[in-house]
C-alpha cells in the first residue's frame, strides 16, 4: 500500500542524509521525496511517498522517529488529506498539434510557461492521478522531456 | 562563565562526565588535545591501534555500566576505529568516540588526512557530530554523554575540527539536558504492565527470554525476582548471559543456534513468551514461522523499533526493563489472586517436562584420552575463577564454548561482540574491563584466529599494568567457519587452515609477557592455575582437539527444534 509520511526534522547538515540512509540501509523504497524549510528556519519538512505492508510502514515510521535530527513523523495517509505535484513537461508542438496540446493542457488547467517553434512547456499542478492522466494523454503526442517534483502533501483540517 | 580553549573546555567536560580513564592513539589533527591532556588528571592509555582503543571503552563500558571514552585521530585514525563502533552499536554500547578533523577552512578539500568520518559512522552510531563553530563544542560533548548513556544506548562520534578545539570558547555551566526530538520513554504503560501479568497469570508453559537490555538497564535483580517469584524457567541470549544467575535451577542457559537443547525445546514448547531486552536475532530465532509457534508473546524493550520487528507481538511494553520488570513485580505482590505457592505448583508439570529435556540433552562433549577438550578448558576456567571472573571473548567457537559452558552468575561478567561478532574484540576489550577494575580476574578467551585481529594490544596491556589473561582455545583453524565446511560443504575447508601461526609462548615473551602452553589434559588445570598466580600479562595456549565441534547446532535456516547434537 502507498503511503504519505510527512516528516519534521531540524534543518542541520546531514539530517536528510540520516533519513535517506536509512532508507537504503534498511531495503526500505522511496516513490518521492520532497523537502523544504518550514516556517520556523530551523525545521524542514519532508513529505515523503513509499510502499510497503503494514508491518513495513510501522517500521519506517519507528525507525525515522528514532533518529535523532528527527521531530515529529506522522502517517499522514492514515486520514483525510490533501496532496499535490508538479510538472513540468516539455511537450512537442508542432503545426498540426499545437493547437491539440494547447486543449489539453486546458482542460487539465495547465498552463505554457515555455514555448519554442517545436514544443511547449506547460507546468500542470495536482494530485498524482491528475499528473499521470496528462502524462498518459501528451505521451501519444510526443513527451520530450519531463520534470517531476514529486508529491507534498497535507492532512485536511479536522471538520467540526 | 570562564574562557578557554576548546581542548581546555573537553577535558572539563569529560571530567565533568566522571571520566577517569580513556583509550587513544594521537595524530596532527589532535594534538591540541593531547597536549592538554599531560596536564589533567585523565589516565590516557596508548593503544597500539585505534580499533583496539574503540574496543577498550566499549569493554570498559560494558563492565562498568559508565561511558567509555576513546580518542582517535583524523583520517585513517578515525576509519581504523570503525570496525569497533559498529561493534558497539549492534550491541548498544555506550561510548562516546572524539575524532580529529582537518580545520574547518580545509574540509571537503581532499586534505591530508581529511575522511568525512560523520558520513561514514552515520549508520554505525546512535547520533554523531561534526562541530563547526566553536560556540557549539562544549554542548554537543554534554549532548553526546547524553544520547550515549541514556534511553536504548549506542556509540556516539564528535568529529573535532583542529581549529574549533584551538579556538577559545566559553565554558558555562551545565544545565539538565532537554532535547525536543528525543524523550527516551523509561515508564511502562501500567495498563500494559497489567495485560502482562495476566497473560503469565493464565500461562501454563511460560519462558522467560531475556537478552542484552536486561544488562544494559541494571535489571537482573528484578528479573531474578520475577523468575523466582513466578517459578518460571529463563533462556538468554549470548548478550542476555549474567542477566539471571546461570548456575539456578531455573536458568536453561543460552537458546538459539547454539543454544542448549532444554531452551530451544521450551521455546517452541512454550504458551507465553516474555521477552525482557531482548530481540528476536536471527541467530535466536532460527526459522521465523517455526519460532514460539505455539506462544502469546509478551515483549519488553525501551527501543520502539525491536518491537514487531520480526516477530509480532502480542503485549509490547515499550520501557525500561528495570522499570517495566519491577512494575510486574509490584503487579504481582499487590494481587490478591496471586499466589506464589500456587503458581509454582501450577508450572511444575511444565518445568518437569523443562527437566527432562535438560537431562536427556545436557550440554556436553566426548571425552577424548588425553587429547584437551576446549569445554573442559572453559569448565576449568569456571572452576578455578569460582565462576566470577570478567570474561571477554574472540569470536568464534571459542565464544560459544565461552557462552556455553562458563556459568555467569553475575551481569557484566560478560563482554563478547555479539551483534556484529568482531574477531579482534576479546584483548582489547579485556584491557578496557582490567583498567577499569584492577582486581578482578579478566580472562579473554580466545581463538588461535582472532587473537591475531588484535594481538599488538599485549603492548597495551604490559604498558598499563592491565594483568589480564589470554586463553587460546588453538585447534589451529578458523574453526567455526571450518565447522560449517565440515557439516554443510562436504569438507571442503578453503582458506580455514591456519598455516602458519606464531608460536604464542614465544610471542607473549617477546612482548615482556608470560607464555604458558598446555599440550595434555592434565596440563590444563596446572597451566590456568600457574596462569592466575602469576603477577602479568599471561597467553595460555592450549592445544585442543583440532576438528572439536560447537553443539548443539541448528543449521542456518532451520527450526530451532531442529538441533543436530553432540
Ligand atoms: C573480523 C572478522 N572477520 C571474519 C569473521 C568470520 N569468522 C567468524 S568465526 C571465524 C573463525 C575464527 O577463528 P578462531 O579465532 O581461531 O576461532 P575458533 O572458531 O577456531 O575458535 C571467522 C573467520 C569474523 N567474525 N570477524
Ligand atoms: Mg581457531
Amino acid at each position: 500500500m502507498k503511503h504519505t509520511l510527512s516528516v519534521l526534522l531540524q534543518n542541520k547538515p546531514g539530517a536528510l542524509s540520516r533519513v535517506t540512509g536509512l532508507f537504503s540501509g534498511r531495503g526500505f523504497n522511496i516513490e518521492s521525496l520532497c523537502v523544504a524549510e518550514t516556517l520556523d528556519p530551523k525545521i524542514s519538512c519532508l513529505t515523503l511517498v513509499t510502499r510497503g505492508e503494514e508491518q513495513i510502514i510501522e517500521q519506517i515510521t519507528k525507525q525515522l522517529h528514532k533518529l535523532i535530527d528527527v521531530i515529529k513523523v506522522s502517517d499522514i495517509s492514515e486520514g483525510e488529506f490533501v496532496e499535490r505535484e508538479m510538472v513540468l513537461i516539455r511537450v512537442k508542438a508542432e503545426a498540426a498539434t499545437r493547437a491539440e496540446v494547447l486543449r489539453i493542457i486546458d482542460i487539465f488547467r495547465g498552463k505554457v510557461v515555455d514555448v519554442s517553434p517545436s514544443s511547449y512547456a506547460v507546468e500542470i499542478t495536482g494530485p498524482e492521478s491528475k499528473i499521470m492522466a496528462v502524462i498518459d494523454i501528451l505521451r501519444p503526442i510526443g513527451i520530450k522531456e519531463i520534470i517531476r517534483t514529486g508529491t507534498i502533501a497535507m492532512a485536511r483540517a479536522p471538520k467540526k | 562563565m570562564t574562557k578557554m580553549t576548546g581542548a581546555q573546555a573537553i577535558i572539563k567536560c569529560l571530567q565533568e562526565e566522571g571520566v577517569s580513564t580513556i583509550f587513544g592513539f594521537p595524530g596532527g589533527a589532535v594534538i591540541d588535545l593531547y597536549d592538554e591532556l599531560l596536564d589533567s588528571d585523565i589516565k590516557h592509555v596508548l593503544v597500539r591501534h585505534e580499533q583496539g582503543a574503540v574496543h577498550a571503552a566499549d569493554g570498559w563500558a560494558r563492565a562498568t555500566g559508565e561511558v567509555g571514552v576513546a580518542l582517535l585521530t583524523s583520517g585513517p585514525g578515525a576509519t581504523n576505529g570503525v570496525t569497533a563502533i559498529a561493534t558497539a552499536y549492534m550491541d548498544s554500547i555506550p561510548i562516546v568516540v572524539l575524532t580529529g578533523q582537518v580545520p574547518t577552512a580545509l574540509i571537503g578539500n581532499d586534505a591530508f588526512q581529511e575522511v568525512d568520518i560523520v558520513g561514514i559512522t552515520r549508520p554505525c552510531t546512535k547520533h554523531n557530530y561534526l562541530v563547526n563553530d566553536p560556540k557549539d563544542l562544549v554542548p554537543t560533548l554534554r549532548e553526546a554523554f547524553y544520547l550515549a548513556s541514556t534511553g536504548r544506548p549506542g556509540p556516539v562520534l564528535i568529529d573535532l575540527p583542529k581549529d574549533v578545539v584551538a579556538s577559545m570558547v566559553n565554558f558555562n555551566k551545565k544545565k539538565k539536558i532537554k532535547m525536543q526530538t528525543y524523550q527516551p520513554h523509561y515508564d511502562p504503560h501500567p495498563g500494559q504492565v497489567e495485560k502482562a501479568c495476566k497473560a503469565i497469570m493464565a500461562a501454563k508453559r511460560p519462558v522467560l527470554y531475556i537478552g542484552g537490555g536486561v544488562i544494559l538497564s541494571n535489571a537482573h535483580r528484578e528479573l531474578t525476582e520475577l523468575a523466582q517469584k513466578l517459578n518460571v524457567p529463563v533462556t538468554m541470549t549470548l548478550m542476555g548471559l549474567g542477566g539471571f544467575p546461570g548456575t539456578d535451577p531455573l536458568s536453561l542457559g543460552m537458546l538459539g543456534m547454539h543454544g542448549s537443547y532444554a531452551s530451544n525445546m521450551a521455546v517452541a514448547k512454550s504458551d507465553l513468551l516474555i521477552a525482557v531486552g531482548a530481540r528476536f536475532d536471527d541467530r535466536v530465532t532460527g526459522r521465523l514461522d517455526a519460532f514460539a509457534p505455539h506462544a502469546k508473546i509478551i515483549h519488553i524493550d525501551i527501543d520502539p523499533t525491536s518491537i514487531s520487528k520480526n516477530v509480532k507481538v502480542d503485549i509490547p511494553i515499550v520501557a525500561d526493563c528495570r522499570s517495566a520488570l519491577r512494575g510486574m513485580n509490584a503487579w504481582f505482590d499487590n494481587c490478591d489472586t496471586f499466589d506464589p505457592t500456587a503458581s509454582k505448583k501450577k508450572h511444575a508439570p511444565w518445568l518437569n517436562e523443562v527437566n527432562e529435556w535438560q537431562e536427556k540433552h545436557p550440554l556436553a562433549y566426548r571425552d577424548n584420552g588425553d587429547v584437551i577438550k576446549p569445554q573442559y578448558v572453559v569448565q576449568m576456567i569456571n572452576e578455578l575463577t569460582g565462576g566470577d571472573a570478567i570474561i571477554t571473548t574472540e569470536v568464534g567457537q571459542n565464544q560459544m564454548w565461552a557462552a556455553q559452558f562458563y556459568k555467569f552468575n553475575e551481569p557484566r561478567h560478560l563482554l563478547t561482540s555479539g551483534g556484529l561478532g568482531t574477531m579482534g574484540y576479546g584483548l582489547p576489550a579485556a584491557i578496557g574491563a582490567k583498567m577499569a577494575f584492577p582486581d578482578k580476574t579478566v580472562i579473554d578467551i580466545a581463538g588461535d584466529g582472532s587473537i591475531q585481529m588484535n594481538i599488538q594490544e599485549l603492548a597495551t596491556a604490559r604498558q598499563w599494568g592491565a594483568k589480564v589473561k589470554v586463553a587460546i582455545l588453538n585447534n589451529n583453524y578458523l574453526g567455526m567457519v571450518r565447522q560449517w565446511q565440515e557439516l554443510f560443504y562436504n569438507r571442503r575447508y578453503s582458506a580455514t587452515p591456519m598455516e602458519i601461526t606464531p608460536d604464542f609462548v614465544e610471542l607473549a615473551r617477546a612482548y615482556g609477557a608470560v607464555g604458558l602452553r598446555a599440550r595434555t589434559k592434565d596440563e590444563v588445570v596446572p597451566v590456568i592455575r600457574e596462569a592466575l598466580e602469576t603477577d602479568n600479562v599471561v597467553i595460555m595456549d592450549f592445544a585442543i582437539e583440532r576438528e572439536e565441534g560447537v553443539f548443539p547446532m541448528v543449521p542456518a535456516g532451520k527450526a530451532t527444534t531442529e538441533m543436530l547434537l553432540v
